[in-house]
């Protein structure tokens, strides 16, 4: 126990402060102010993966580290579509992930925003369209923001869904 | 010795060090399997070609003391169906492979379970548990957490559950077709994407096999640094698990600090090669970036910084009752059940199965650096986060020694592609475990064929047998402790 409150107390808080990038102290303000202004509570997002290599989750999950410290900035990942303001879907929508992610995106309720992520959700990426993937998420159901990369980085990943956020409607 | 007499007729396969190739018959495909099997070797990766004209050949990969055995088995048409001899009572995994391999080609294995695996347009038919106070949990596609999609059927008596079966393919896309739609000089990214979180391997074995099939030779220094991505990418998925194993076990604190020192090394990994996850890093011929002298010692230090931390972080996991409670026990799968699974890479290494191809087939630079091979008995979570800690620990000691004497010369050569119907096999040891490519070229520098194969084909059977007895709410610390991917075996 000792040790551990010595580590807690010896590594500090690293969540980005100066000197950390400009940009991610930026977009964490605006996202935060926008978030507090529409919805006056935390900004819950629900991930689909519908035919993802696995790529953009690695950043997704770099996104909860200490230093991006998504939950410091009042957005949070909920277990169910049915709890989510915004879905973040991975991957080019493959044959077998069709139905799930159209019933994942009923399940949510209105207003809804839908961020597509990574060359793949933005394209279809490598795979394109083929018998077995349907290819750009925007290609089954309606896409808010798409941000592109491979895998796209944690602040670019901020970045979409400040831009989500500040969409009207 | 049986199994040599396939060994000393096979010819040599380029590629990876020390693969060969037999050609059989029906008869000699169930024998080479079954001489396999008593050698103590395993089926590693069995896949079907088809003509369009209807002629196919089915080929099974063996993970043998020697090296890797590829058997090939004609299976010419007839204009009828063909069939061949299914190996799922030898290698309990090659039912899962076999029932792909049949959605992907329309070639049946005699194997009687006929359910579709990849081809999801039918109901699937889950195996049915029967007692008082039986009943189902289905979990998935869609999971509670930022996970791959796959259904987990959990049959359970309580809190215990009785049984689990795996319905997976929901992220199927078509890779291997999409690989004969590419040229086969730039089909390595397409590879980096089989499992995203092991593309440096996977894009390796791949480069690996089209090299051997060129002819041409790796320069020195582009291998050191291929291994030098290879031990980063071990290194940051081995801390991003054991954050999210701690986290897992109700420890936060694992979490924050793992992830943090992942992220410490994914900046310095971008520092040094210009992306945090090294994707298309691995290119035909070496590497797409060199590394200045700076940024190699850059890195050295931050790895130097990392493991130091990991060090003093496992005292911290070992120490805390709950952590230990929590992965003692936990998920256990016994050495000899392990081995008749034929359970490959970490999750095999933790239950006794001493096989890391860095160490039995090794390619350079692994041929120089002596690599430790990391080998636990437990077979519970507790073994597979020892495992991790203890290759963390030895990665960081590889990059520390890769870096410091990185060879001079070119970082890439030029590759030409191979001439149609070259053959090549890569194998490279993944953080995961050994990842399999088989490529084979078409005319003009197209391919005919390439077969990824991810070591979760062999590990996702052994956890559905590692839950057993457990209860449902450690399904995802056990889950986590094989970490196995979906689209590496979706494909």
């Amino acid at each position: 126990m000792l040790k551990t409150l010595r580590k807690i107390a010896s590594v500090g808080l690293v969540s980005e402060l100066p000197p950390g990038p400009e940009e991610l102290l930026r977009v964490r303000r605006a996202i935060d102010e926008r978030i507090a202004a529409v919805l006056g509570r935390a900004l819950c997002i629900r991930h689909v993966d519908a035919g993802s290599c696995n790529g953009c989750e690695l950043e997704i999950h770099s996104l909860g580290n200490p230093y991006y410290n998504l939950e410091g900035c009042n957005i949070r990942f909920v277990a169910s579509p049915r709890h989510a303001d915004l879905l973040l879907v991975t991957g080019p929508v493959v044959k077998n992930m069709e139905a799930a992610l159209k019933r994942v995106y009923a399940a949510t309720p209105d207003p809804k925003l839908v961020v597509a992520l990574g060359d793949c959700g933005c394209t279809g990426g490598m795979l394109g369209e083929c018998p077995a993937s349907l290819g750009r998420v925007s290609n089954v159901i309606p896409v808010d923001v798409a941000v592109p990369g491979c895998p796209p980085s944690p602040v670019l990943i901020l970045q979409g869904i400040l831009t989500a956020i500040q969409s009207p409607g | 010795m049986p199994l040599k007499r396939w060994w000393d007729r096979a010819h040599k396969i380029v590629g990876a060090s020390s693969v060969r190739g037999v050609g059989v018959d029906a008869a000699q495909w169930l024998q080479v399997a079954s001489d396999v099997a008593d050698s103590g070797g395993l089926l590693h990766a069995l896949w079907v070609s088809r003509e369009p004209a209807g002629d196919a050949a089915v080929y099974g990969a063996y993970l043998t003391d020697a090296g890797v055995l590829v058997a090939e088995l004609a299976l010419p048409s007839g204009g009828g169906s063909v069939y061949y001899p299914g190996l799922e009572d030898l290698f309990p995994a090659a039912s899962r492979l076999q029932r792909a391999a049949f959605d992907l080609s329309g070639v049946r294995s005699s194997d009687p379970d006929l359910r579709p695996w990849l081809n999801h347009a039918a109901p699937y038919e889950f195996v049915r548990v029967d007692g008082e106070g039986v009943h189902e949990i289905g979990v998935g596609p869609v999971h509670a957490g930022t996970i791959e999609p796959g259904h987990f059927r959990f049959s359970v008596v309580g809190e215990k559950v009785l049984r689990l079966e795996e319905h997976l393919g929901y992220v199927h896309k078509g890779l291997e077709q999409r690989f004969t739609q590419l040229p086969i000089l730039q089909a390595h990214r397409l590879a980096a994407r089989v499992s995203g979180d092991s593309a440096v391997a996977f894009s390796w074995a791949y480069c690996q096999a089209l090299e051997g099939m060129s002819g041409g030779v790796l320069p020195p220094r582009a291998a050191w640094l291929r291994a030098v991505c290879l031990e980063l990418e071990r290194l940051a998925n081995h801390l991003g698990d054991l954050g999210a194993l701690g986290n897992d076990a109700g420890f936060a604190f694992g979490l924050a600090q793992f992830s943090r020192l992942k992220e410490d090394l994914l900046r310095a990994v971008s520092a040094a090669f210009g992306r945090r996850y090294l994707f298309d890093i691995v290119v035909p011929g070496g590497v797409a970036v060199d590394v200045s002298t700076e940024a190699a010692r850059a890195l050295a230090e931050v790895v130097r910084t990392v493991c130091a931390e990991i060090i003093e972080l496992r005292g911290i996991y070992d120490e805390h009752e709950g952590v230990r409670d929590r992965f003692t026990g936990a998920g256990c799968l016994a050495p000899e059940l392990a081995a008749r699974l034929g359970v490959l890479g970490l999750a095999g290494r933790a239950s006794g199965q001493a096989r890391d191809a860095r160490v039995d087939l090794p390619c350079a630079p692994y041929t120089e650096l002596a690599v430790a091979k990391i080998v636990h008995q437990g077979g519970d979570v507790a073994a597979r986060v020892a495992v991790r800690f203890e290759e963390a620990q030895e990665s960081g000691r590889l990059l520390r020694r890769l870096l410091a004497a990185l060879p001079g010369g070119e970082h890439a050569a030029t590759v030409d592609a191979p001439p149609a119907d070259a053959f090549g096999v890569g194998l490279i040891e993944g953080w995961r475990g050994p990842v399999l490519v088989a490529l084979q070229a078409g005319p003009e520098g197209s391919i005919r064929r390439c077969h990824p194969h991810d070591p979760s084909w062999q590990n996702w059977p052994a956890l559905e047998y590692a839950i057993v007895g457990n209860i449902v709410p450690d399904f995802p610390l056990i889950n986590k402790s094989f970490n196995l991917t979906y689209s590496g075996v979706d494909l």
